[in-house]
């Protein structure tokens, strides 16, 4: 499988990660180079198999619904780069 | 007096409890160890000192009303990976380089809670990826066994702070090889617990089924007392396991006679660099001689596969963990952009480096619209076989030896152009976080100079045995340790 340019910047995109031209480029030969090897998993005869999220045999973790204290508001707010009125603030998400 | 700096855990704790030294002393020698190596080193993104000082005179006042414990007023170095309240927190990366936590992590604190005196912050890979520590964004650590080396990583400012005496012990989280790979390269004991063993509250997410965090240590002694202390149930983490936790210091020194020791011929490839393989045959050798029974003929087939199963599950882990920093609610804020997407785009593309990048990139495909069967799916159900493997060996054996990276360090810069080349340095480790077991690289002597690590791996929970594996291996092997020339 090679990754072309055109498929580096849809997966960039996606990823919502801004990438330099030379990025783009190194990109395209590493990721298809790391895919290739993916290839190997082909020779796994998993027919049959579950696939394993995690190794714990836990499912379903549940909390007792009892109120418990959390991190106070300001100092959370406080490590986001703009505030207003106790919410975080970002640009307009709908634009025109 | 011998050199403070050098003490191991055991050995400090002896002299602080009789009060022969304070624990002021101790952390202060620390220091001035850290101040004289670590210009060469370069192990600490941060040192505490002042804080450090003042944890130690509360250690000193707890030990001068007569309380005792392993770890009361020892200094420890913290990886950066760990969230430390009021101290910042960086992973190694631009994103986080103001980010100063409101919490600590539960790890840190259970080490707090026992005395702990905290030197400072060490270095990473940045978000923990990578096996060298120069993807940190700010500086490569040097190994102080060789300083144009690598001291492994991503684990590689704990591993190297250990080794160079700047830090009684140290922790570190191991993803796929993360404590492991660093602490064979550095010449010091790394081990990876159990998946769920140790809370992950506090611990910057990576892959967050692969994620453990686990000690750094000059012995296996020491490495089952910071254990026992770091471990347990924490309703914090819903992935942290409910089982009991055993003094693991308390059977080191049972012996091994009679356990099944198995060794995995694709372990042992012959590929493999002879000095190393040398290294993990005089460990065998030793376990042999203690009346451990060692068979060499088992076979874990699906090994060749596990890089492929590794480098596309925690790659999509970690491309949605590292959603999280859109430059909104902490971390690096590009703000100057069209809107709000492209803020959010260029300070990803500026906030995280390379490695990062990459890594994003490889999960997010894998996760996309049309791959996820062919990749992620796939990956998860040889993850399965993988596992299952391992559990029809332990099915004969207590614990499997082998070794913990292909060779010993390598230069800096020799390996970063080429990242698949920087991958296979954790081909050795990556199985066991695929599996989720315990595993321990003990030393095994040197190759020309450089250390070289014999790795222990168990069936899950049994963190008891590995430790007393390699408790034998480090009997059997040089009983004081050569020191770096620093």
């Amino acid at each position: 499988m090679q990754l072309d340019r055109d498929l580096v910047l849809h997966i960039a995109k996606l990823a919502r990660v801004e990438l330099t031209e030379s990025e783009l480029d190194v990109f395209s030969t590493q990721l298809s180079e790391i895919l290739a090897h993916f290839g190997v998993l082909n020779a796994v005869d998993t027919d049959g198999v579950e696939p394993t999220a995690h190794t714990l045999p836990l499912t379903n973790v549940m909390a007792d619904d009892v109120a418990r204290p959390s991190l106070p508001q300001d100092a959370v707010l406080a490590l986001a780069p703009a505030t207003e009125d106790g919410y975080l603030r970002v640009r307009a998400v709908l634009e025109q | 007096m011998r050199d403070l700096h050098y003490l191991t855990i055991h050995q400090a704790a002896a002299l602080l409890r009789t009060r022969e030294i304070s624990s002021r002393e101790l952390t202060q020698a620390a220091l001035d160890r850290i101040a004289n190596v670590e210009p060469r080193v370069r192990a600490f993104l941060a040192v505490t000192a002042e804080r450090a000082l003042a944890q130690a005179d509360a250690a000193d006042a707890r030990l001068k009303q007569g309380e005792s414990g392993p770890l009361l007023g020892v200094p420890v170095a913290i990886k950066d990976v760990l969230s430390t309240e009021g101290v910042a927190t960086t992973c190694g990366s631009r994103m986080l380089e103001d980010f100063v936590p409101p919490y600590t992590a539960t790890a840190v604190r259970r080490l707090f809670d026992a005395g702990a005196v905290m030197l400072g912050k060490t270095n990473m890979d940045e978000f923990a990826m990578g096996s060298s520590t120069e993807n940190s964004a700010f500086f490569p650590t040097h190994n102080p066994w060789d300083l144009d080396r690598v001291p492994g990583g991503s684990s590689g400012g704990s591993s190297a702070a250990v080794a160079a005496g700047e830090a009684v012990y140290a922790l570190g989280s191991d993803t796929g090889g993360s404590i492991r790979q660093p602490a064979a390269l550095c010449g010091v004991v790394g081990m990876k617990p159990t998946y769920g063993r140790v809370s992950r509250y506090g611990l910057v997410a990576f892959a967050s089924s692969l994620d453990q965090v686990g000690p750094f240590a000059r012995d296996v002694r020491d490495a089952a007392t910071v254990l026992t202390a770091i471990s347990g149930h924490d309703p914090a983490d819903s992935t942290s396991a409910p089982v009991d936790v055993p003094d693991f210091v308390a059977d080191l020194d049972r012996g091994v006679r009679g356990l099944r020791v198995g060794v995995p011929r694709e372990y042992m490839p012959d590929s493999l660099d002879p000095g190393v393989r040398a290294r993990i045959d005089a460990a065998l050798a030793a376990l042999e001689t203690q009346g451990a029974l060692v068979d060499r003929g088992v076979s874990l087939p699906s090994t060749e596969a596990a890089l492929a199963v590794y480098y596309i599950i925690a790659p999509s882990e970690a491309s949605a963990n590292l959603a999280r920093y859109d430059g909104v609610k902490y971390g690096f804020s590009y703000r100057q952009g069209s809107g709000m997407w492209d803020n959010m785009e260029k300070t990803r593309g500026r906030g995280f480096g390379t490695e990062v990048k990459r890594r994003i990139m490889i999960g997010t495909y894998a996760l996309s619209s049309g791959y996820y069967d062919a990749y992620y799916l796939k990956a998860q159900k040889v993850r399965t076989v993988i596992r299952r493997e391992f559990d029809a060996a332990f099915e004969r054996y207590d614990v499997l030896v082998a070794p913990v990276t292909p060779t010993t360090a390598f230069r800096i810069g020799e390996k970063t152009a080429d990242p698949f080349a920087m991958y296979l340095n954790d081909v050795f480790t990556l199985p066991v976080n695929i599996a989720g077991l315990p595993g321990i690289s003990v030393p095994g002597g040197f190759v020309d100079g450089l250390p070289v690590g014999v790795q222990v791996i168990g069936k899950p929970f049994d963190e008891a045995t590995v430790l007393r594996a390699a408790y034998a291996i480090e009997l059997g092997g040089v009983q004081e340790a050569p020191r770096p020339a620093l």
